[in-house]
């Protein structure tokens, strides 16, 4: 009986939207296309580093500490070793444990987040406590001694990494459950008949997902930031892989005798990275958000 | 029919308090009954087609009151009945509520189709008499005005189901034409359908002119 009514809004919906009589690209192309060019990038670099050919940064005695030039754009280190084509290289490790270890942190996050809005008191106050523990101790102490345990090498940091970044996107993630499960709308969705797997598909999740995708992006920085300084600090990666934490801590050896270009141009390899990814993560949070993203 | 409320008593964050229910109680009223009691046995009784205002001074518990009978809180003690029973606990609750904010009531990420028709789809009739106009459906909550979301509000729980109308406040944000316009849909809605309404309103003219009984808290 409800039919008509039913197919006359789906009817309305469906007609063409009127074009805003603003010219150029609106906002959300703007960010579309920012991010798009982001993303681009960061795949050329984790594509190029992964399957670059090993020679391209061999050792050649012959040409070591050569400054930056036209055939070493970002010169060469101490061993002779072609600086750009390292820094590229490292970047993708970065980018390889970055993805691992926010894909493991950030599964972690969601499930605790959502689980302590859900299941009760105790648990909630359970889980908080381990946030606060996690959040409590200094980050890179508590990298460390992962790290240290579990015998440093790229195995101690992804694990280092990928199990102490659940704790803010947890925190995030329970917030945002808590609130909607006490806003107006869901509770008069229940009271309009709605079942509890309807609204959690159709009011709950669609607000938790964006939360969640935000929350991962801004995770790489702090994970490919965390993995450069831990092998920096020399709890890392060996010193023979090719990694921007790597490249930065044996730069520092020579920077005093002026070799500058072996910690700037990685240095600014790495910040433009987090950048990037920053701006990924803005961008995402503005197309997702109800209040921006529409318009 | 018959809405009752018995002996209900109720106060925020104590015994009795649904977790995670109560969107924005607010602050507890020092008003009213005993200590932290924001309503202390309060009973009232609505019959279908009956037309209650519910008057009373800021933080006396009116809104409470309201959603306590609507099932949005758990009383402390007391009860609430539909015609002697319980209210459902799920499916389509018959006591539906109009609430003071509309723009809190209706999700951001929806169109307001989607707002619409969530439990039901009210025919093109009820939409323009209600003053929403077609081309509202394909917008999203952030671009229509207070008064126009509260429409929307009231068209998606005028459903068949329905038999009680709680309103809280609901006209306080409309400008006056609107605000008659709606009342009198409302009206002549609840006198077709036999259905009761609470009237929760801080305007004594309203309340006389719309209500057949006023109650005071």
């Amino acid at each position: 009986m409800l039919e008509p009514g039913l197919r006359a809004v789906t009817a309305a919906l469906k007609k063409p939207v009127p074009r805003p009589l603003v010219k150029g690209p609106n906002t959300r192309t703007m960010v579309v296309a920012t991010v798009s060019a982001c993303l681009a990038y960061l795949l050329v670099v984790f594509f190029w580093g992964r399957f670059m050919d090993p020679g391209l940064y061999a050792v050649n005695y012959a040409d070591k500490f050569l400054a930056p030039g036209a055939g070493h754009p970002f010169g060469t280190d101490f061993m002779g070793r072609d600086m750009f084509f390292r820094s590229i290289r490292g970047l993708s490790t970065s980018l390889v444990i970055g993805v691992i270890a926010a894909a493991v942190s950030s599964v972690i996050g969601l499930a605790l987040g959502i689980l302590s809005a859900v299941v009760g008191k105790a648990f909630d106050k359970v889980v908080l406590w381990g946030v606060d523990l996690c959040m409590g101790l200094p980050h890179l102490v508590l990298l460390i001694l992962i790290s240290f345990m579990l015998g440093k090498g790229a195995y101690g940091v992804t694990v280092g990494i990928a199990l102490t970044h659940w704790p803010e996107l947890t925190r995030v993630v329970r917030a945002e459950v808590l609130q909607l499960r006490s806003s107006v709308y869901v509770q008069a969705a229940y009271k309009m008949g709605q079942g509890r797997l309807r609204v959690a598909l159709r009011h709950i999740v669609p607000h938790v997902i964006p939360v969640y995708l935000v929350g991962v992006v801004l995770l790489f920085p702090h994970a490919i930031m965390h993995e450069a300084s831990l092998t920096f600090l020399g709890f890392g990666l060996p010193a023979e892989t090719p990694a921007i934490g790597v490249i930065l801590s044996e730069a520092m050896k020579h920077i005093a005798t002026g070799k500058w270009w072996l910690a700037l141009f990685p240095g600014l390899m790495l910040v433009v990275t987090v950048v990037l990814f920053d701006l990924i993560g803005d961008g995402m949070k503005k197309l997702l958000n109800p209040h921006s993203g529409n318009l | 029919m018959r809405l009752e409320a018995q002996d209900v008593r109720f106060r925020y964050g104590g015994a009795g308090a649904r977790p995670g229910g109560g969107p924005g109680g607010g602050s507890v009223p020092e008003a009213g009954a005993g200590p932290g009691w924001v309503l202390d046995g309060v009973s009232l009784r609505i019959e279908a087609g009956e037309r209650v205002a519910l008057v009373g001074p800021s933080g006396c518990g009116k809104s409470t009151l309201a959603k306590i009978l609507a099932g949005y809180l758990a009383p402390a003690s007391g009860a609430v009945l539909l015609d002697g029973a319980p209210l459902p606990r799920r499916g389509y609750c018959p006591v539906q509520m109009v609430f003071q904010h509309p723009e809190l009531s209706v999700n951001p990420r929806w169109n307001m189709g989607r707002v619409l028709t969530e439990s039901w789809a009210p025919d093109e009739a009820l939409l323009r008499e209600l003053g929403i106009e077609r081309e509202w459906l394909r917008r999203w909550p952030i671009e229509l005005s207070g008064g126009e979301l509260q429409r929307f509000c009231i068209a998606r729980v005028l459903g068949p189901g329905t038999r009680f109308l709680i309103c809280d406040e609901i006209s306080t944000m409309l400008d006056v034409i609107t605000q008659a316009q709606i009342w009198q849909l409302l009206l002549r809605v609840a006198e077709e359908r036999g259905l009761g309404l609470l009237v929760i309103t801080h305007s004594q003219p309203l309340a006389e002119k719309v209500c057949t009984r006023i109650v005071n808290l």
